[in-house]
C-alpha cells in the first residue's frame, strides 16, 4: 500500500470511533496548547523586559566616583569625587569601544512656571546624554554642544514635569521656568519613557547643560566632576569590553598600583538586563519541561488506546494478512493512525494555544508574541510523540501470527 | 507448464511444541493437486485438515517436507514473499466470512488490490466485476451488517477471486449458512471451478463434499483416502421451496 492509501485507511479507522479518537488526542491537544500559550506569553514578557531596559539606555555603563571613609563610616559610592573632567574627555576620546560619554550632575530642586511649581530631579549633563539614553524630544528640541559650551540657560522637561507645571497637553516650548530663581527657557519636552524596572518615574526629571548647572544651580570643584559619568558602548556586544577598557584607563590615569582597589566603580546595566532575560529564560525552560511531560502523558494515552485497538482488531489484522498485507503494511497502518491522532492533536493544540494567548492578551493586556518556529516545533514534536508511542502497538500488530489472528474471538 | 502440478506436497510434517510435548498435526502428507480440480478435504476435528489448509494457504510453513506451488518450493520463503503469494496466487474463503465490519462490500472486495498496488480506478472496476460475478450487483455500498450470511459469504468469495488467483481455498465456507444458501455458495464455487480456478475445500459434511470432483479424507495427521467422483451439480432450489429444503442445520459447531 502506498503512503496516501495508508493515511486514508488510518483516517477512516479513526473516524469510525470519533469520541475515542478525540479523547485520545486530547492529551496532546492540551500539551501543545500549553506550550504555545506559555511560549507566547513568555516571549511577550521577555520582550517587555528588553524594551524596558532599552528605555533606560542602550548599552549603558555608569561610572561612579569613589567613596569617603570618615571615622569608620563609609560614605557609599559617589560620596568622594574622584572623577575629573579630564577623565571624562579621556573616556570619550581614548576608549575605542565607547561611543558617547556624558556627565550626570544631579540635585533636587523646586521649579516654578508662571502659575505652578513642582519639585523634581534636576540633572546637568552633556548633549550626548540624550543619545546615550535613546531619548528623543516629543516637542521642541534638545540642547546641543553649543549650549553646553556657552552655558546657555535652556532646559528640557520630562513629560511628567511638563504636565505638572503647564497642565497636561500644554505646549511649554518657548516659555520660561525658574530653577532656584534662575530663569530658564524651555526648549523641549522629552518623549514619555514610563517607569524604570524598579518603578521609578523616568519622566519626572528636567535636564540642563552641565556648564549652566555648575554656574547657576550647584557649583562644584574645579577639576572634579560632582556626579557620575554615563557611558554608552558602541554596541550591545561590547559593553563588557568597554567596561574593561574604561576601568583600565581610569586606573592608569589615577595612577593606581596593581594591588590597589579602584577609587571608582562601574555599573554595567546591560549585564543587569541580561540577568533579567536569563530569569525569564529559566521560566520558559521550566514551562517547556512541564509541556514535555504533558506531551509524554498524551503519548502514553495514545499508546494505551492503540494497544486496545490492536487487540480489538486482531481479526481484521488477520484478514489483511491473509489477503496479502505484509508485516510492514500492518506496521505502517497502525503507525499512521497514531501519527494522525497526534498530529491532529498538535494542530488543534496550536489553534487552542493561539486562542488562549489572544484571549489573555486582550483580557489582561499581557504582551503576547507569536513565533512560527515554536508552532512548527510543537506540531513536529507531537508527530514525534505519535511515532514514538505508536511504534510499540504497531509492531505488536505487525508481528501477529495470521492463523492465530484469524481465530481470535 | 502442463507437466508441473499446481500443488505438490512431499512428505510434509507439521509439529507444534506444546510445552514439553510435541504435537504432530501432520505426519508426512504427500499430495498432488492438478489445475482445475475441485477438491474437498474431509476429516473430524483434530484430524489435521485445518493445519493442511493453513499450509496450502501459505499462512504457515511446514516443519519438514516440501511444498511446491506452481513448481516453486515455498517452504523456505520469507514472510513477505508468502504475503505476496497469498495476495496474488491464493484466495481465501472462511467459515465466518471475515469481512471488515463498517466497511462497504466494494471496499472489502478492493482490499487485496490495496496490497498489490492496483491503481484506484482499476481497483474499483475489478471489484464491481467480482461482485457481479457472485450476483451482488447493486449491493456494493452495503455494509456486512446489512447483508445476509449468504450475501456476506459471496462478498468474501468476490474478495478471494478479485486478484485472479490460481487456487481458491475455502475453509468450511458453508459452516455458518443454512442449507439453501449453502447450495447457492457451492454453485458459485463450482462455477469458478469451471472457469479454471482450482478449488480446495475443507468440510466435514458429506453432502457438501459431494459437489467436489475429488475427496480426500484425513485422520490423525495422515491422508487416509483419495477418491475421485462425479460431482453433484449444485442447483439452488427455487425461492418458494427454500423453507422446506432438507433439514440440515445452519452452523457447523
Amino acid at each position: 500500500m502506498n503512503l496516501l492509501q495508508t493515511l486514508r485507511v488510518a483516517l477512516r479507522a479513526l473516524r469510525r470511533s470519533k469520541m475515542r479518537s478525540f479523547l485520545t488526542a486530547l492529551g496532546i491537544v492540551i500539551g501543545v496548547a500549553a506550550v504555545i500559550a506559555m511560549v507566547a506569553l513568555g516571549d511577550g514578557a521577555r520582550a517587555q523586559v528588553a524594551k524596558t531596559f532599552e528605555s533606560m539606555g542602550s548599552n549603558l555603563l555608569m561610572v561612579l566616583p569613589g567613596s569617603t571613609t570618615a571615622g569608620g563610616a563609609r560614605g557609599g559610592f559617589g560620596s568622594l569625587p574622584t572623577l575629573t573632567w579630564d577623565d571624562l574627555r579621556a573616556i570619550q576620546n581614548e576608549v575605542p569601544s565607547v561611543r558617547y560619554a556624558a556627565p550626570q550632575l544631579r540635585t533636587t530642586a523646586s521649579i516654578q512656571s508662571e502659575d505652578l511649581n513642582w519639585t523634581t530631579s534636576v540633572t546637568g549633563t552633556g548633549a550626548e546624554f540624550f543619545a546615550i539614553r535613546n531619548w528623543p524630544a516629543a516637542q521642541g528640541a534638545l540642547f546641543g554642544p553649543s549650549d553646553v559650551d556657552s552655558g546657555t540657560k535652556v532646559i528640557v522637561l520630562g513629560k511628567t514635569v511638563a504636565d505638572e507645571l503647564f497642565g497636561a497637553g500644554a505646549t511649554p516650548v518657548g516659555q520660561q521656568v525658574r530653577v532656584k530663581n534662575v530663569p530658564f527657557q524651555v526648549v523641549g519636552v522629552l518623549a514619555a519613557k514610563g517607569q524604570s524596572p524598579m518603578g521609578q518615574d523616568l519622566d519626572d526629571a528636567v535636564f540642563v547643560p552641565y556648564s549652566t548647572y555648575l554656574a547657576k544651580i550647584q557649583g562644584g570643584l574645579k577639576n572634579l566632576i560632582p556626579g557620575v559619568i554615563a557611558v554608552s558602548a558602541v554596541d550591545s556586544a561590547s559593553t563588557a569590553r568597554a567596561e574593561q577598557q574604561v576601568r583600565a584607563l581610569l586606573r592608569d590615569r589615577h595612577r593606581l598600583s596593581d594591588g590597589a582597589d579602584d577609587d571608582f566603580s562601574i555599573r554595567n546595566l546591560a549585564e543587569f538586563a541580561s540577568a533579567q532575560k536569563e530569569g525569564t529564560a529559566t521560566l520558559t525552560t521550566l514551562l517547556l519541561a512541564i509541556a514535555a511531560v504533558s506531551l509524554g502523558v498524551g503519548g502514553i494515552g495514545i499508546m494505551n488506546i492503540m494497544l486496545v485497538s490492536v487487540t480489538e482488531r486482531t481479526r481484521e489484522i488477520g484478514v489483511r494478512m491473509a489477503v496479502g498485507a505484509r508485516a510492514r503494511d500492518v506496521l505502517l497502518q497502525f503507525l499512521a493512525e497514531a501519527l494522525v491522532l497526534s498530529l491532529a492533536g498538535g494542530v488543534v493544540g496550536v489553534a487552542l494555544g493561539l486562542g488562549i494567548s489572544f484571549w489573555m492578551a486582550r483580557a489582561f493586556g499581557w504582551p503576547v508574541m507569536f513565533r512560527a518556529d515554536v508552532v512548527l516545533i510543537a506540531v513536529g514534536f507531537s508527530g514525534l510523540v505519535g511515532v514514538a508511542f505508536g511504534l510499540y502497538p504497531a509492531r505488536r500488530a505487525s508481528r501477529l501470527d495470521p492463523i492465530q489472528a484469524l481465530r481470535f474471538e | 507448464m502442463a507437466e508441473t502440478p499446481l500443488i505438490r506436497l512431499e512428505d510434509v510434517w507439521k509439529t507444534y511444541a506444546m510445552g514439553d510435548v510435541e504435537l504432530h498435526a501432520l505426519k508426512g502428507v504427500s499430495l498432488t493437486v492438478e489445475r482445475g480440480e475441485f477438491t474437498a478435504i474431509m476429516g473430524a476435528s483434530g484430524s489435521g485438515k485445518s493445519t493442511l489448509m493453513n499450509l496450502l494457504g501459505c499462512l504457515d510453513r511446514p516443519t519438514r517436507g516440501r511444498y511446491l506451488l506452481e513448481g516453486h518450493d515455498v517452504s523456505g520463503l520469507s514472510a513477505d514473499a508468502l504475503a505476496a503469494l497469498r495476495n496474488r496466487t491464493l484466495g481465501f474463503v472462511f467459515q465466518s466470512f471475515n469481512l471488515l465490519s463498517r466497511t462497504s462490500a466494494l471496499e472489502n472486495v478492493e482490499l487485496p488490490m490495496m496490497y498489490s498496488g492496483t491503481p484506484s480506478a482499476e481497483r474499483h472496476r475489478r471489484a464491481l466485476e467480482a461482485l457481479a460475478q457472485v450476483g451482488l450487483t447493486g449491493r456494493a455500498d452495503h455494509h456486512p451488517s446489512q447483508l445476509s450470511g449468504g450475501q456476506q459469504q459471496r462478498v468474501a468469495i468476490a474478495r478471494a477471486l478479485v486478484n485472479r488467483p490460481r487456487v481458491l481455498l475455502a475453509d468450511e465456507p458453508t459452516g455458518n449458512l443454512d442449507s439453501r444458501t449453502s447450495v447457492e455458495v457451492m454453485a458459485i464455487l463450482q462455477a469458478l471451478g469451471a472457469t479454471g480456478i482450482t478449488v480446495v475445500l475443507v468440510t466435514h459434511e458429506n453432502d457438501i463434499a459431494a459437489y467436489a470432483s475429488r475427496v480426500l479424507v484425513m485422520r490423525d495427521g495422515k491422508l487416509r483416502s483419495d477418491t475421485r467422483q462425479v460431482p453433484v451439480a449444485a442447483v439452488p432450489p427455487p425461492a418458494e421451496e427454500a423453507g422446506s429444503a432438507d433439514g440440515r442445520e445452519g452452523g457447523a459447531a
